[in-house]
């Protein structure tokens, strides 16, 4: 039940990138232009942040917290990060050579998308979620970040030939309609709370 | 050109003119390339309003604006100490190993500015909380590190780091008062009106997007022509 709650809690009331502003860039730049290449980027932070939260994890918990030097926390996330995005672009081109055609530059785009290290530093040193409920925040985590992203790309893609004024074409107006999206989300605020599943 | 841009910010404005006239060095400080260097990054590449770069904490740390300038500062010195650090050992780090250096370079000096903030400034260090760490992942911090400290020296780099961080600090103040004005009826934590009705959409995400969505918008219009790029 813990891990259903988490789930949605992590798509609808804590929204990644609608309540806590992380992996905006792609979200207000070309990509969330188009819908194909927005649905590609959605699906490879979802992967990307449902692996890399729960071995940040057992990292911080088997290494780094014994060994008492939990200042390097930063460092050690980032390299992870790095490291398990390169893992995964040579694991999907050698197994799955469709998914990773279809993903192309996203996903070593993901190592600096800044959902990927928030995520991290939500579950692990803010909220101090155990094993498998922050395995669940990462997975509902993307999802909910994927769903915002797509989405958007779904409104833009409606909005390509409407009249706008100049200075507000592109990014502009992509920002203006995050925030109307934001707004419906405020409706979903204190559902549930993730913090409350933490230790 | 020159006058749309006085018209558009004035603060923004203010700084570029401001830096002509005013000081005695005029004559040969605005010919110097880091000078340049220093103006072109706050006003004409500003990395939030002409560049859309490093929208998280923009957008995160605005809610009040002491915390809007204190995300600024410490971004500034993150980006200054990493920009100086890769330059200098720029004939170190060989090419092929060198983004993840830099990222590792930059992680390191985050660290030092999250752990001296939890120091000395507790209280907004809980206010800022995970967007501090999160500057490890600016794209703007790796971007002077690999556009610029990569190929100049370590003084012109800092320059460099200093005018983007001072731009940063300058969008993210602006942002922070109007949100905090709306939001709070204050400005930097002092009461300007008694009775205000708080504009709780300011305070909240929603807020965060519709201003600077606004601003952006506002920018382009009255200076078009700048680069409008966006990253990670």
């Amino acid at each position: 039940m813990d891990i259903f709650l988490i789930v949605m809690g992590a798509i609808l009331t804590n929204n990644i990138l609608l309540t806590t502003f992380l992996g905006i860039c792609p979200f207000v730049s070309g990509v969330s232009g188009e819908y194909a290449s927005a649905s590609g980027m959605g699906m490879a932070v979802i992967f990307v942040l449902t692996m890399t939260i729960p071995i940040n994890w057992l990292i911080n918990h088997f290494v780094l917290q014994p060994l008492g030097v939990g200042y390097l926390s930063l460092i050690v996330f980032i390299v992870t990060i790095a490291f398990l995005v390169q893992i995964v672009e040579m694991f999907m081109k050698q197994f799955l050579p469709a998914l990773y055609t279809s993903l192309g530059i996203f996903l070593p785009l993901i190592t600096v998308n800044c959902a990927i290290l928030g995520g991290v530093l939500f579950a692990i040193p803010t909220w101090n979620l155990g094993f498998v409920q922050s395995a669940a925040y990462g997975f509902g985590g993307g999802v909910g970040w994927a769903l915002a992203i797509i989405l958007m790309a779904a409104i833009r893609e409606r909005l390509r030939f409407a009249p706008i004024p100049e200075g507000l074409k592109g990014p502009g107006l992509a920002l203006i309609i995050a925030g109307l999206m934001a707004m419906s989300f405020v409706g979903f605020s204190g559902m549930i709370n993730i913090r409350d599943f933490g230790g | 050109m020159a006058e749309a841009k006085t018209m558009a910010i004035p603060t923004g404005a203010s700084v570029q003119a401001a830096s002509a006239p005013a000081i005695p060095l005029t004559q040969q400080l605005p010919q110097t390339k880091g000078w340049k260097e220093l103006v072109r990054d706050i006003w004409d590449d500003n990395p939030t309003f002409r560049m859309i770069l490093a929208m998280c904490p923009t957008m995160g740390a605005t809610n009040m604006a002491i915390n809007g300038m204190a995300q600024g500062l410490a971004t500034m010195v993150a980006t200054v100490a990493s920009s100086t650090t890769v330059a200098a050992l720029r004939n170190v780090i060989p090419a092929e190993v060198r983004l993840p250096a830099y990222m590792i370079i930059i992680a390191f000096w985050v660290t030092i500015v999250d752990i001296v903030l939890r120091a000395y400034m507790p209280p907004l260090s809980a206010a800022l909380g995970p967007y501090v760490p999160l500057i490890i992942t600016n794209c703007f911090v790796l971007g002077r590190a690999e556009a610029f400290a990569s190929q100049n020296s370590p003084g012109l780099s800092a320059l460099d780091a200093l005018g983007v961080g001072l731009g940063f600090t300058m969008s993210l103040t602006l942002l922070g008062i109007v949100r905090e004005f709306l939001g709070f009826g204050s400005l930097f934590g002092i009461q300007l009106f008694s009775g205000w009705t708080n504009w709780v959409i300011m305070i909240i995400p929603a807020g965060a997007f519709l201003v600077v969505g606004l601003y952006v918008g506002i920018v382009k219009h009255f200076s078009p022509g700048g680069q409008v790029g966006g990253g990670s």
